[in-house]
């Protein structure tokens, strides 16, 4: 770099000669922030999605490369949010890669002190087995006066208003066939 | 009212701003100063749970100075109807309506009925165990002969007509009231009246906005039927700027309540049966009655297709379609019920899916002592919660109550999958269903719940495989064939089936008119029917908001049938002509002889403004051409409410379960049908007029921060929003602190006869003392999102609350109680619950602390758990 290319490149020389008379523009920026590019560009796709948050509905492009999630943004074609994210959409991004998300199943034996792991088709069996117990433990054929119940009241769920409607219809689904009707979710909250 | 819109709901909020830069108004009614009212034109401090007084006051003064839309009340709501000559206000006895039983605390509604009406009503205490309204979400409630001749007064001059009982009923509810009441002044309270007046009628609208600040109480049901009151009475429903709007505070708590995980509804609305329902015939009878006008008159093919979509092949005409598989509630079933269920060792098993109840439900003590006491506990989350590990860290291992090597409790973790790793539908607050694309795959052993709950099933139904047993039919006869993508369930396959498929040509119906009942067509939810019409999956569309017409009918799926506005032909008048220009939505085109506009009009397309039905038609045949409310069984807009409603036709103000006054209007304290759960292990702070209130003299209020998210367990991981609020605060007023000794910054802690919390002081004026009763009282905030997992950690601020509910929904009352507020932290380990405890000795309470309802008739019963 010559003399006269390193006093033009001075930010104080380009805040004085250029147009970003106020320093925070142009002006201000480094080498290394000239060559910077957003996380959006290298993505290898653009998908649609919706902020999983509040009830909005605020729609969501989620930028994938190399078969990660690298940025979520506010899709600007919404009617609903014009591209716009509060604070935890914005945040969306750390919600789904951050260090917080478990990904290995946990089990609590009876009076455990500890967490241990557990495979995952063995936990599956293990809970079927218990609903299966739970189930026939409360099961009722009918009430005092013979009218048919058909019913379990050996287990209860609670959830569904942050799950998909597909989700919550398979929940419905396969608890009410089972017997069960003490499916409850935030809606009651 | 009832909502910091801007605080919880803030892209939303840009809507209203929009509409402040247009020139509209903006009033924020609400205890605290918040972020919505620094946006708003006007700021109303009130009462926490004082509403119905200041909205009764509103209809007092549209009423005392005939302010009402008049063609639009007397055509489109039930104002010119009788009603039963036997129906007695609170007017007449002191605060309760006629048909009370002080046993049960609760009403047979027999004489609310229409003069005209020929059955006798749906109340009683089987209709409230059953939390029988909130099974009304679609349609109204049942009203044997609304098809019928109604007797009526177009003059609305009739003694009993409906427009004379609420001018009646609401008369006392004046501006000096209000002041009394809600410790608003007189003259800020008229501003409000003139403004809401102002702006509607014939050429202008007004809309009301509410959230969880108006469901949270124990007549919050009743709170939302006075503002419906209001916007009916002024012509605001149904037209464009209009509306109520309930702001939800889940991506799908929506569709959660549409397609239900709730214990008394099917989806749809359609109820859940019980034990009086005892085949298909008499279920449909009760449901949809013989001789009612509207579309849940065609519940038949609503049901049917239903059971055709879970029970395929196995439904058929000769067995019922398989009603008698479905199971029978009969009563309370609802979470906190089943909590205490929990608690007295009759549940084994619980399914956490999503949710952190010892966090984000009321009395979270009383939670987590309930899943101590359980076989085995199932939970599914993005990441470690509080509920999933209240046996290692929770403030009852701190008090010595649990001890792990002490707590049975077997405890599944199974991590799920994010809203990016798969796909499906949220249907947001107002209705609409959006699709979202999967965008990578899970890791791990993270999983969707489709996924879980699909091989759940799977597994099951091995295991009870050739199981003779009568009991397994239900599971071993289910359709449990959806297509699979791997080993995952295909979510458009499930919102395929969700939309309805017709069983003769395997193609999706078009919406709900294509259902029948005769076993041809299988639905799984008739009110998303639509949403796959023509094989397209409707909730993915994403035509840009620039690119269509002003309401946005090409983005996403809004059910019924992408209805935008419900009941918009009330934006036309009698004639099919919109009232005013400006305010067009649908309207009547008769050279085409159809219904168009900017909507998708929710009338029946080609059916006349001045149609008039035949004596003996039944259903959707029995709408006039002018009644636009067409789910209603008389096609009206209902400002007094003859069936439905369990604790009330009209909306009263009573005194939340909790509070530091008597109330001023009538001798009937608090809302005389609340349920209440009266037992050691869920106290009530007394409340006038028992005594010892004033040892818990505050009133207190929790809400929401745009930063976290409801119980905490998707945002108190996030190193971004814990840095944007790290820590659980108070907000109180100078006043408060220096009566109490608090300083801006310290500790302190607050009281019930719960527990007690401590948090960061916040002195500021956004906490204003209100007078009430010539006196000054004080109210306390504090958000409600912590915990002690993730990275920052507070006490669970739910832990104050006591459960006690609405008896309409069953939603407890979290918005409002009283408490008592001291400087520096709280006692530690089991000195905290002596000290909670020595405030209940003083205060004076016991188990029956809050239980003794009626406080006009029958002082002496109360309502205890033990006497169940």
């Amino acid at each position: 770099m010559g003399l006269a290319d390193w006093i033009r490149s001075w930010p104080v020389y380009r805040q004085v000669t250029g147009r970003d008379r106020t320093g925070r523009g142009r002006a201000a920026q480094s080498g290394r922030s000239a060559a910077l590019t957003p996380r959006t560009t290298g993505a290898d796709r653009v998908v649609g999605s919706v902020c999983p948050f509040c009830a909005v509905g605020c729609a969501q492009h989620v930028y994938v490369r190399d078969e990660r999630v690298v940025q979520i943004e506010g899709n600007p074609g919404s009617p609903i949010s014009r591209g716009r994210l509060c604070p935890k959409g914005s945040a969306s991004k750390q919600l789904v890669t951050g260090p917080q998300r478990a990904e290995r199943v946990l089990y609590r034996p009876p009076y455990g002190t500890e967490w241990q792991e557990l495979d995952l088709g063995t936990a599956m069996d293990m809970v079927a087995d218990r609903v299966l117990d739970a189930r026939r433990k409360g099961w009722q054929d009918a009430d005092e006066d013979g009218n048919p119940l058909r019913r379990t009241m050996g287990f209860a769920s609670l959830g569904g208003a942050t799950l998909d409607n597909e989700e919550n219809y398979l929940i419905k689904k396969l608890f009410t066939a089972l017997g069960a009707i003490q499916i409850e979710n935030q809606a009651r909250i | 009212m009832g909502s910091n819109m801007a605080e919880a709901h803030p892209v939303g909020f840009q809507w209203v701003m929009e509409a402040k830069a247009r020139g509209a108004e903006v009033i924020h009614i609400d205890p605290r100063f918040t972020r919505t009212s620094a946006m708003a034109d006007l700021h109303v401090p009130l009462r926490a749970g004082t509403d119905i007084a200041f909205l009764g006051g509103v209809i007092n003064h549209i009423l005392q100075n005939d302010l009402d839309f008049r063609e639009y009340v007397r055509a489109y709501t039930n104002a010119p109807y009788l009603v039963d000559e036997r129906f007695q206000d609170t007017e007449d006895l002191d605060g309760l309506f006629s048909g009370y039983d002080p046993e049960t605390a609760s009403y047979d509604n027999t004489t609310w009925r229409y003069e005209s009406q020929t059955d006798t009503g749906e109340g009683g205490s089987r209709a409230k165990e059953q939390s029988r309204p909130d099974q009304l979400g679609s349609g109204g409630p049942g009203l044997e002969g609304g098809a019928r001749k109604i007797a009526a007064d177009p003059e609305l001059k009739h003694p009993r007509c409906v427009f004379q009982i609420l001018k009646r009923h609401f008369a006392r509810y004046t501006p000096e009231a209000v002041e009394e009441i809600c410790g608003v002044p007189a003259e800020t309270f008229l501003r409000v009246c003139r403004a809401w007046t102002a702006n509607s009628g014939r050429e202008r609208t007004a809309a009301l906005v509410y959230s969880v600040g108006w469901t949270q109480h124990t007549l919050g049901a009743q709170y939302i039927r006075a503002g419906s009151i209001i916007q009916l009475l002024l012509g605001n429903i149904g037209r464009p700027g209009g509306g109520v709007f309930a702001l939800r505070g889940h991506a799908s708590i929506q569709g959660s309540t549409d397609i239900p995980t709730l214990f008394n509804l099917l989806p749809g609305y359609l109820p859940m049966p019980d034990t009086a329902h005892e085949d298909l015939p008499s279920y449909l009878h009760k449901v949809r009655g013989d001789r009612q006008k509207g579309f849940w008159r065609n519940a038949d093919a609503y049901l049917v297709s239903l059971l055709k979509e879970y029970w395929g092949e196995a439904a058929a005409p000769e067995n019922d379609f398989r009603f008698d598989y479905l199971p029978r509630i009969n009563g309370d079933h609802g979470t906190y019920r089943t909590v205490l269920d929990m608690l007295d060792g009759k549940v084994f098993g619980y399914f956490l899916l999503g949710q952190n109840p010892a966090v984000g439900s009321a009395h979270g003590r009383l939670q987590r002592l309930a899943m101590s006491n359980l076989d085995w506990l199932v939970v599914r989350d993005l990441a470690m919660i509080e509920s999933a590990e209240f046996w290692k860290d929770s403030p009852e291992i701190e008090t010595g109550e649990i001890v792990p090597e002490r707590c049975r409790t077997e405890v599944f973790f199974f991590p799920a999958a994010s809203h990016v790793e798969k796909a499906g539908t949220f249907t947001q607050t107002q209705r609409m269903l959006q699709w979202r694309d999967k965008a990578v795959e899970p890791r791990g052993d993270q999983r969707s719940e489709l996924w879980f709950i699909y091989h759940l099933g799977r597994l099951l139904r091995e295991k009870l495989s050739g199981s003779a047993d009568e009991r397994d039919r239900p599971l071993l006869d289910l359709a449990w064939d959806y297509e699979l993508e791997g080993d995952e369930p295909s979510a458009e396959d499930v919102l395929r089936r969700i939309n309805g498929i017709d069983l003769r040509t395997g193609r999706e119906v078009g919406g709900y008119l294509d259902l029948r009942a005769d076993g041809t067509t299988a639905c799984g939810c008739w009110i998303y029917s639509g949403v796959f019409a023509d094989g397209v999956n409707q909730a993915a569309r994403r035509k840009p908001h620039d690119e269509q017409g002003p309401y946005e009918n090409e983005w996403g799926w809004t059910w019924p049938l992408n209805r935008r506005v419900l009941y918009n032909r009330a934006s036309a008048d009698l004639d099919g002509k919109p009232w005013s220009e400006r305010k067009a939505l649908v309207w009547w085109d008769a050279e085409r002889g159809e219904w168009t506009g900017h909507d998708v009009p929710d009338f029946e397309k080609n059916k006349p403004p001045h149609y008039r039905p035949g004596d003996d038609d039944v259903g959707p045949a029995a709408l006039s051409g002018d009644d636009p409310f067409i789910m209603q069984a008389d096609g009206k807009g209902w400002l007094f409410a003859p069936n439905g409603i369990v604790d009330g036709p009209l909306p009263t103000h009573y005194e939340p379960h909790e509070s530091p006054v008597r109330n001023q209007l009538y001798a009937q304290q608090g809302n005389p049908a609340r349920n209440v759960y009266g037992r050691a292990e869920n106290p009530s702070n007394p409340s006038p007029p028992e005594r010892g209130g004033e040892v818990f003299p505050y009133v207190f209020t929790t809400a929401r921060l745009t930063e976290h998210h409801t119980a905490g367990g998707m945002s108190r991981q996030l190193p971004y929003l814990s840095e944007l609020q790290p820590e659980l605060f108070m907000e109180v007023s100078p006043r408060l602190a220096a009566e109490r000794g608090l300083t801006h910054l310290g500790w302190a802690h607050v009281i019930t006869s719960r527990t007690a919390v401590d948090a960061r002081v916040f002195v500021t004026d956004r906490m204003r003392p209100l007078r009430i009763e010539g006196r000054e009282v004080h109210q306390v905030w504090m958000p409600y999102h912590w915990g002690h997992t993730g990275l920052v950690d507070g006490d669970v601020v739910n832990d104050l609350i006591g459960v006690v509910l609405d008896p309409n929904v069953f939603i407890q009352e979290s918005k409002v109680a009283t408490c008592d507020v001291r400087p520096g932290r709280r006692p530690r380990g089991p000195a905290l619950l002596d000290y909670v405890a020595g405030y209940r000795k003083r205060a004076g309470v016991t188990p029956e602390t809050g239980t003794r309802i009626d406080t006009v008739t029958r002082h002496d019963i109360a309502h205890r758990e033990e006497d169940r």
